[in-house]
């Protein structure tokens, strides 16, 4: 059956992976089928909620509404692809702290979200996370812990860059 | 019920003119795809009707922002993140920037392209207020060559446009005359994000002396398609803003308006803010003007 359709070439969390697959199926359904990447969700399958955003090649996509086709060539950054050495992201860090996180449907997209507007906006406004994150449904939360969890992540990771600069700057003395 | 991926043939050719080729080679065949944002949505719902599909996506001469001393031209599949992020749609074009910021979410407007949502023809489309406002041309291309039509002629009937078969949207031109223009926009929806417009209205005018010199109105979900409101611009244009005028403008837009009832919105709520939106904008131009 798999024999006949063709090979996608992309990159996911840094790794060249290639999957063979009809051109049409879901990069959703790819990530969590063909390569066991299960964190990302899959909430209305529409593109209304947000609970399969994932980045491609630096923006923000719902997976469900991206042919695999489309990913040839493309970077791709999943929730797995948020803890790097061992350690969690800031912003993972801060969803823990502030009770971001309830049933935990929601959490994987929010957190792309997240990540995709603090890549662009270090420093955003409660006005710019609640835009940043608008189309990303939670219905535990009620969101006001999720905006904190990203206002605490952004603090924190402006923090954690003037400490390793003060570190560097230490260093270079 | 979701549909079989298996069930639809996509496919990717490299180039505009591998593209044009196979459009031509067999027309109304290939249905375009550009970002997905329609199109996969239909096919997550079982009703995706073409069997034959040919990306769009990542093709580069249809992705592009080009801007002269006297015009801009938006290549067909650039993005509501690209337009939001081009310092000069934001700084000439306001009402486009604004609009590519109400299309769904940020996941949708990086997928979601302007030509897509002229294609798709939508009554309700974000972009299409601020396109007419904006006298757009539509440049389609095709192995026969290259045509430009006004925007406003664009769309013909419901979900129908002026494109043949072997035709592809490739880029929408404007004239950059507008920055001594007023401008207006605003969407009535049922919340502020992710929702499609109950109706939308925009505007550009010059008022000068109170008088209104050159006014061009344009508005989503009030007819089959979105359309320029030429009668009730007729009922403004050499006219000072009275109250007078405002209640002329008023009926004018209630007659040549044709809404439906729909799902999102009645016709009768449609019209009625539609008029209120057009009141709010003469008021506006009019104290603009008095505060100079």
């Amino acid at each position: 059956m798999s024999a006949g359709w063709p090979t996608h070439r992309f990159t996911v969390n840094g790794e060249g992976r290639a999957v063979k697959a009809p051109p049409m199926k879901r990069l959703l359904d790819v990530l969590r089928e063909d390569l066991r990447l299960t964190g990302t969700k899959e909430g209305c399958g529409e593109g209304e909620c947000g609970s399969c955003a994932v980045r491609m090649d630096g923006e923000l996509v719902n997976s469900c509404l991206v042919p695999v086709l489309q990913v040839e060539g493309a970077l791709i950054q999943t929730v797995e692809g948020l803890a790097a050495n061992g350690e969690l992201h800031p912003l993972q860090q801060a969803f823990l702290h502030c009770g971001g996180a309830q049933c935990g449907i929601c959490t994987p997209g929010m957190l792309m979200a997240a990540a995709q507007l603090l890549a662009r906006n270090p420093h955003p406004s409660l006005a710019e996370i609640r835009e940043g994150l608008a189309g990303n449904l939670c219905r535990c939360t009620g969101f006001m812990r999720i905006f904190e969890s990203v206002v605490v992540a952004a603090a924190n990771s402006a923090e954690g860059s003037t400490n390793r600069r003060a570190e560097q700057a230490a260093h270079a003395r | 019920m979701r549909d079989n991926p298996e069930a639809h043939e996509l496919i990717a050719p490299a180039s505009l003119s591998a593209v044009l080729e196979l459009l031509s080679r067999t027309p109304g065949k290939w249905t375009p795809m550009a970002g997905g944002t329609e199109l996969m949505v239909a096919h997550a719902a079982g009703q995706l009707r073409p069997q034959k599909l040919v990306s769009l996506w990542g093709i580069p001469d249809l992705r592009f922002i080009e801007m002269g001393p006297k015009s801009i031209a938006i290549g067909a599949t650039t993005t509501f993140c690209d337009l939001r992020a081009h310092a000069g749609v934001v700084a000439h074009l306001p009402l486009l920037a604004k609009a590519a910021s109400w299309i769904g979410s940020i996941a949708n407007q990086s997928r979601a392209t302007l030509g897509g949502n002229l294609v798709n023809g939508s009554p309700a489309a974000d972009s299409s207020p601020a396109l007419l406002v904006y006298d757009a041309e539509i440049e389609m291309v095709s192995a026969r060559g290259r045509r430009r039509i006004p925007y406003a002629a664009f769309h013909t009937q419901y979900k129908r446009n002026a494109m043949a078969a072997d035709e592809l949207l490739y880029a929408i031109h404007m004239p950059l005359r507008f920055a001594h223009h007023r401008h207006y926009m605003r969407k009535v929806g049922t919340r502020r994000a992710m929702a499609i417009s109950k109706v939308a209205l925009a505007a550009t005018a010059l008022v000068d002396n109170d008088l209104v010199n050159e006014i061009c109105l344009a508005a989503a979900s009030l007819a089959a398609f979105p359309i320029r409101l030429y009668r009730t611009e007729a009922a403004l244009l050499g006219q000072a803003v009275t109250a007078d005028t405002i209640q002329a403008a008023r009926n004018a837009l209630l007659a040549e308006a044709k809404p439906i009832d729909d799902i999102r919105s009645t016709a009768e709520y449609r019209r009625r803010v539609a008029a209120n939106l057009l009141e709010e904008l003469l008021i506006a131009f009019r104290s603009e003007e008095t505060a100079q």
